[in-house]
């Protein structure tokens, strides 16, 4: 079985990871936006890893810097337990692929992350609102929103 | 409301003009319904009684906890934690204080970390009691669910027993727990391994060979592991489809991996798969909390490595530096190293994980909770559609949803 490593998935994609390192026992790799599809699919098909779970998609706000926002795949296999966590750093207008043609599970996530941070998906069967109503105004989990300031109406 | 847009029209056969065609109908089902568990609102399309689609429509228990948490000292979140999946809230507590230690990278003593898995596994069976109560009641079982909350009552008793709150415990704290366990807490948990097999005897008994809920169960909501997996199913939802797929095995925390137990599973699926699966799971979790309570080791409950743990109550009454100290920390709260961490746990509902950033201040920069609820209730649609109306009442209750969860 290929071991998980930094090294490892750089010499599987070359092009795509940007970085990849491991904190306190997590593997993360900094992945390029035009390249994550392939690379979703690649690691959910890979042989040893098959990496078939979805556990989670979530953004980081790191505002000031920029690229602004992390969007964050929380990667599990089911067969062998592995986790790996991807990232794609974006700014406010740069558009994500998204990955329910991968995993149809990151269909609510991306919608949620859509809702509170702003981040659009491209070629998300429903991009809506998920979590706030339709017609709230603003991203609340973005870190220019000020907490206990988003109007409510009643 | 129509479907289709069109107006009804009523057949040749009664007596109108219209062509006789077949129009689906949209029914609205929540978020005020008493079988929906909580604010969830259905919306059906139905032909005659069948669902032609599901669509979920959530977020009414919207309270933001997440964005509270960026404002928060990283103590200061654990009570936010509870209320997430408020039917478990030590396994939630236990997610997110984990996830702060591995952060820290603190040494929590054997005694809490034993305690936080027999907590834990109380917690699980508190929940499953009342997952059990409320979905047998929905398809038609009264006894099952006063019984069920009769037992329930001695869940809520421990948890006042050990932390002075029947529900909202926000009992674990980064680096143990809050406080040890009261020297009665051994006689209740002896009295609770005592009584609950025979309870769930009980349950079985009304349950396993009762017509009606094996033919409102049986066969019903049914969902392949292949479809479970994409779809980020997890927990005893996913077992029933026989995935042997638990966080406790396949990646052990807080010390799991001493304990010997079982995982069951399902071999099709359905709604009577995912009810044995959590039944056999209590059991299997009253064998966790035996072998915790026999081989309970002593010592502290509180890991002592300051500037990240609270100073000992004693030392504050006679010591300036630690009440100064004291002070400092709860008020300031600790500065955590920058970088990032997700720990997940088996909490009752499936992968409850906590995704914590740190910017190397004294407050999270982003604090994520994968609520397994959420997650589940994305498979609803799948087990439902083409299915009759009345078993979308025995999908939801069998998938074992809290709102808060799916929310937060």
């Amino acid at each position: 079985m290929a071991e998980l490593t930094p090294e490892s998935l750089k010499t599987l994609f070359p092009e795509a990871v940007i970085s990849a390192r491991v904190f306190r026992g997590e593997l993360t790799a900094v992945v390029q936006r035009e390249r994550l599809l392939d690379v979703a699919k690649a690691l959910r098909d890979h042989p040893d890893w098959r990496f078939n779970f979805l556990s989670d998609l979530t953004a980081v706000d790191h505002m000031p810097r920029r690229p602004r926002f992390d969007v964050v795949y929380h990667l599990c296999s089911v067969p062998s337990g592995c986790r790996l966590r991807l990232k794609v750093q974006i700014d406010e207008d740069t558009v994500v692929p998204s990955v329910t043609d991968v995993w149809p599970g990151a269909n609510w996530y991306e919608r949620e992350v859509f809702d509170l941070f702003g981040i659009r998906f491209e070629g998300h069967p429903n991009l809506t609102r998920i979590l706030l109503p339709d017609d709230f105004e603003g991203h609340p989990l973005r870190r220019d929103h000020p907490v206990g300031k988003s109007k409510i109406p009643f | 409301m129509n479907g289709t847009g069109q107006k009804y029209s009523l057949t040749p056969a009664e007596g109108g003009k219209g062509e006789g065609t077949t129009e689906t109908m949209v029914l609205n089902m929540g978020p005020q319904h008493p079988s929906t568990h909580g604010v969830l609102r259905l919306i059906l399309e139905l032909d005659g009684e069948t669902v032609v689609k599901c669509t979920p429509v959530i977020g009414y228990l919207h309270t933001g906890i997440e964005k509270s948490c960026e404002d928060k000292t990283y103590h200061k979140v654990i009570p936010l934690t509870d209320r997430i999946d408020y039917l478990a809230p030590m396994s939630n507590n236990l997610a997110y204080v984990l996830a702060v230690e591995k952060l820290l990278e603190l040494e929590v003593p054997p005694r809490a970390q034993w305690l936080r898995v027999l907590l834990a596994e109380v917690t699980r069976i508190g929940s499953h009691l009342v997952w059990l109560g409320t979905h047998v009641m929905d398809i038609g079982a009264q006894t099952v669910f006063l019984w069920a909350f009769r037992e329930r009552e001695m869940v809520t008793d421990i948890y006042e027993m050990v932390s002075g709150v029947r529900m909202m415990s926000s009992f674990f704290r980064i680096g143990g727990l809050a406080a040890d366990v009261p020297p009665e807490f051994e006689g209740a948990i002896r009295n609770f391994l005592d009584v609950m097999p025979r309870r769930l005897d009980d349950y079985e008994e009304l349950l396993n060979n009762n017509e009606i809920f094996l033919k409102r169960t049986k066969g019903v909501g049914i969902i392949s592991a292949e479809d479970g997996i994409a779809l980020g199913l997890s927990g005893p939802s996913l077992r029933g489809s026989g995935v042997a797929y638990d966080i406790r095995k396949a990646a052990p925390y807080s010390g799991y991996e001493q304990f010997d137990f079982e995982i069951p599973t399902g071999t099709v699926g359905d709604v009577y798969d995912r009810y044995m699966v959590r039944l056999k799971e209590m059991r299997q979790s009253l064998r966790i909390i035996q072998q915790a309570l026999d081989g309970l080791p002593g010592g502290r409950v509180m890991a002592k490595a300051p500037p990240y743990t609270p100073p000992d109550k004693e030392a504050i009454h006679t010591n300036m530096e630690e009440l100064i100290y004291h002070f400092k920390f709860f008020t300031e709260g600790f500065r955590a190293p920058a970088g990032e961490v997700y720990q997940a746990v088996e909490g009752p509902r499936g992968e409850f994980g906590c995704y914590l950033v740190s910017d190397g201040t004294n407050k999270p920069r982003r604090v994520h909770f994968r609520g397994a609820s959420f997650a589940n209730l994305q498979s609803l649609p799948k087990m439902v559609e083409g299915r009759l109306v009345a078993d979308v009442i025995a999908a939801i209750g069998s998938i074992d949803i809290v709102l808060g969860d799916v929310d937060r």
